[in-house]
């Protein structure tokens, strides 16, 4: 170690107070949701769990919430298989342009929001429209999966780089027709990493907002709702509920990927660092 | 007598073996099969996309009905430069993109470094997932989080008050300080996963070359995580380009989202024309970032 103790208890102090930051605009929406008055002045006077009953049986918010799990699991079955059929392709064959896929994976990601979003609302309205396709649940989908595929794609292309390809050969020699190879010796040591990316889009589409708002007909998810009540400050509290059930939904999902990917898998040790796009399936 | 083991005949030869057959004597083939559904759908649903984007940006606009007229024409983008308010909104967005960014780099260096280089193992991995939980989850009820306790009555004028101060939060700083939030754990894991990657012996050998603290740091460790901060760069750029939920909620000053989201009803020609600001800066950023070797880093 070269940092001397006098820095080493900044550095330390740096990152608590980093990480306060990072945190204590979450518990603070957490603690609004007790509030029991409708104006939002801090601090909040009153707690109570009052506004828990009104948003549970709220039916705005009940078939918001239908449509937000509908959407996500839709959106995460479609890139899951998007995603791992891409990653084999990558991984485990050279060709040319292979450099360009990684790239078309990325980018729905990486270009601004708006832009995706933007673009999706043209398609829909000039391609679509025509076709008898409107802007609903399937379109919303689409929006999604699109965009998710990169994560499934990152930790499974990241799992098939510690796995040995010999195994699928091996699995060949035995006998093994392609189904078999895929169903007992691939599967065994991609679940988990399938199942972590999985977890990852369905966090990143339950609360996405920014697309969703493009592509959505008058079906409401979640955030759009709770986009769309901010105009009503009668209804704030709702909205706090909603706000705290939105952000547990999507964070412990998160929490259960980071769990699961690094176990399991053919080496076992843990990946040694995360980087942003691939996220949690990180090569060591 | 010994008898001689007869070779059985061979199974007969099922649909699934005969195409594990096939596609062992055409690897292309095994290929083009796992490529066929995704490459389809990025092309058709995402670039098919981008591609009418493009196109609408060039379809003219009926002066009366304001209906989209199918008829090329450049003058969308010849509004866009000519109209002075569309420039201000294009510079005042980049500005603001920049400035977030430096404050990002700036906050985002200490806990890096900690978790890259001081934090035990143990530490290190309880940090990266607290910051990676905040990443994915949760953009719309931090925006609006921040929306609250920025507001008159909220935590941090109640917080000023007994000291005399006030913030005036729902402005273009009060902004820039939710967009830095916003945005913090994008640069985090890029600039830790770059301090994690200087070997110590570096270190060393500075020290032992002589190099104080504060020079080993200026002139070993920065260059080396620089490529590393780039790399977050682009994130905390891009985003901020592109957010109209964020300053729609905090400002009513205008951004090239919110210019984009507010015209594209009535305007969708002139929002598209628009939107290739965004394009064309962050591609001109990738380029760069991909001379800085960011990519790497990523």
């Amino acid at each position: 170690m070269v940092e001397s103790t006098f820095a080493r208890i900044l550095l330390r102090l740096g990152a608590l107070v980093t990480l306060a930051f990072i945190y204590l605009p979450l518990f603070i929406i957490g603690l609004y949701a007790f509030n029991k008055n409708v104006t939002q002045a801090w601090p909040i006077e009153k707690y109570s769990t009052k506004w828990f009953s009104v948003a549970y049986h709220d039916e705005a918010v009940r078939e918001a919430l239908k449509n937000s799990l509908f959407a996500a699991l839709g959106a995460t079955a479609i890139s899951i298989v998007l995603g791992t059929l891409a990653s084999l392709a990558v991984a485990r064959y050279r060709f040319f342009g292979r450099e360009v896929i990684t790239f078309a994976v990325i980018l729905p990601i990486a270009l601004p929001g708006i832009v995706t979003g933007l673009a999706l609302q043209a398609t829909i309205i000039d391609v679509l429209g025509p076709l008898g396709i409107t802007f609903g649940l399937t379109t919303i989908i689409v929006g999604h999966a699109t965009f998710c595929i990169v994560v499934i794609y990152n930790n499974v292309i990241a799992r098939l780089r510690r796995t040995a390809g010999s195994l699928d050969e091996a699995s060949a020699d035995l006998g093994a027709d392609n189904w078999q190879t895929f169903r007992h010796v691939m599967l065994p040591q991609l679940r988990t990493a399938m199942l972590a990316g999985g977890l990852l889009a369905f966090a990143l589409s339950f609360d996405e907002v920014i697309v969703t708002i493009f592509t959505a007909g008058a079906q409401q998810t979640l955030p759009i709702w709770i986009f769309a009540t901010l105009a009503r400050p009668d209804d704030q509290p709702i909205v706090n509920v909603v706000a705290l059930f939105v952000l547990l939904v999507s964070i412990v999902p998160i929490y259960l990927a980071t769990q699961l990917a690094g176990s399991s898998g053919i080496t076992a040790e843990r990946p040694k660092q995360s980087s942003v796009i691939a996220s949690i399936d990180a090569e060591p | 007598m010994t008898s001689v083991p007869v070779a059985e005949p061979p199974p007969q030869e099922g649909l699934g073996r005969r195409l594990s057959t096939f596609f062992f004597r055409h690897p292309r083939a095994r290929l083009w099969t796992l490529l066929a559904l995704p490459l389809t759908w990025l092309v058709v649903v995402y670039f098919g996309s981008l591609f009418v984007l493009l196109l609408s940006s060039l379809w003219d606009t009926d002066p009366f009905t304001r209906q989209v007229v199918h008829k090329f024409t450049l003058e969308n983008f010849q509004r866009i430069i000519d109209t002075p308010v569309y420039r201000d909104v294009a510079w005042r967005t980049i500005k603001m993109a920049a400035f977030v960014t430096i404050a990002d780099a700036v906050l985002a260096f200490p806990i890096a470094y900690y978790m890259a280089r001081v934090a035990s193992p143990r530490t290190r991995n309880l940090l990266v997932i607290a910051v990676l939980m905040p990443l994915w989850a949760g953009y719309l009820v931090k925006a609006y989080a921040w929306r609250t306790i920025l507001s008159e009555g909220g935590v941090i004028n109640w917080a000023l008050d007994p000291i005399g101060l006030h913030f005036d939060g729902l402005s273009t700083v009060g902004l820039w300080l939710v967009f830095t939030y916003l945005w913090l754990p994008y640069m985090i894991l890029p600039v830790y996963a770059g301090l994690e990657r200087i070997p110590d012996s570096l270190l060393e050998a500075s020290a032992d070359l002589g190099g104080r603290s504060l020079k080993t740091f200026t002139r070993v460790i920065l260059p080396l995580a620089f490529p590393a901060i780039v790399a977050g760069s682009i994130f905390t750029f891009s985003l901020t380009l592109g957010d109209y939920i964020a300053p729609g909620l905090i400002t009513s000053e205008q951004f090239i989202g919110t210019v984009i989201y507010n015209i594209r009803g009535e305007a969708l020609p002139t929002a598209a024309a628009f939107s290739l600001v965004p394009i064309v800066v962050v591609t001109a950023y990738l380029l760069v970032a991909r001379k800085l070797r960011a990519f790497e880093s990523l």
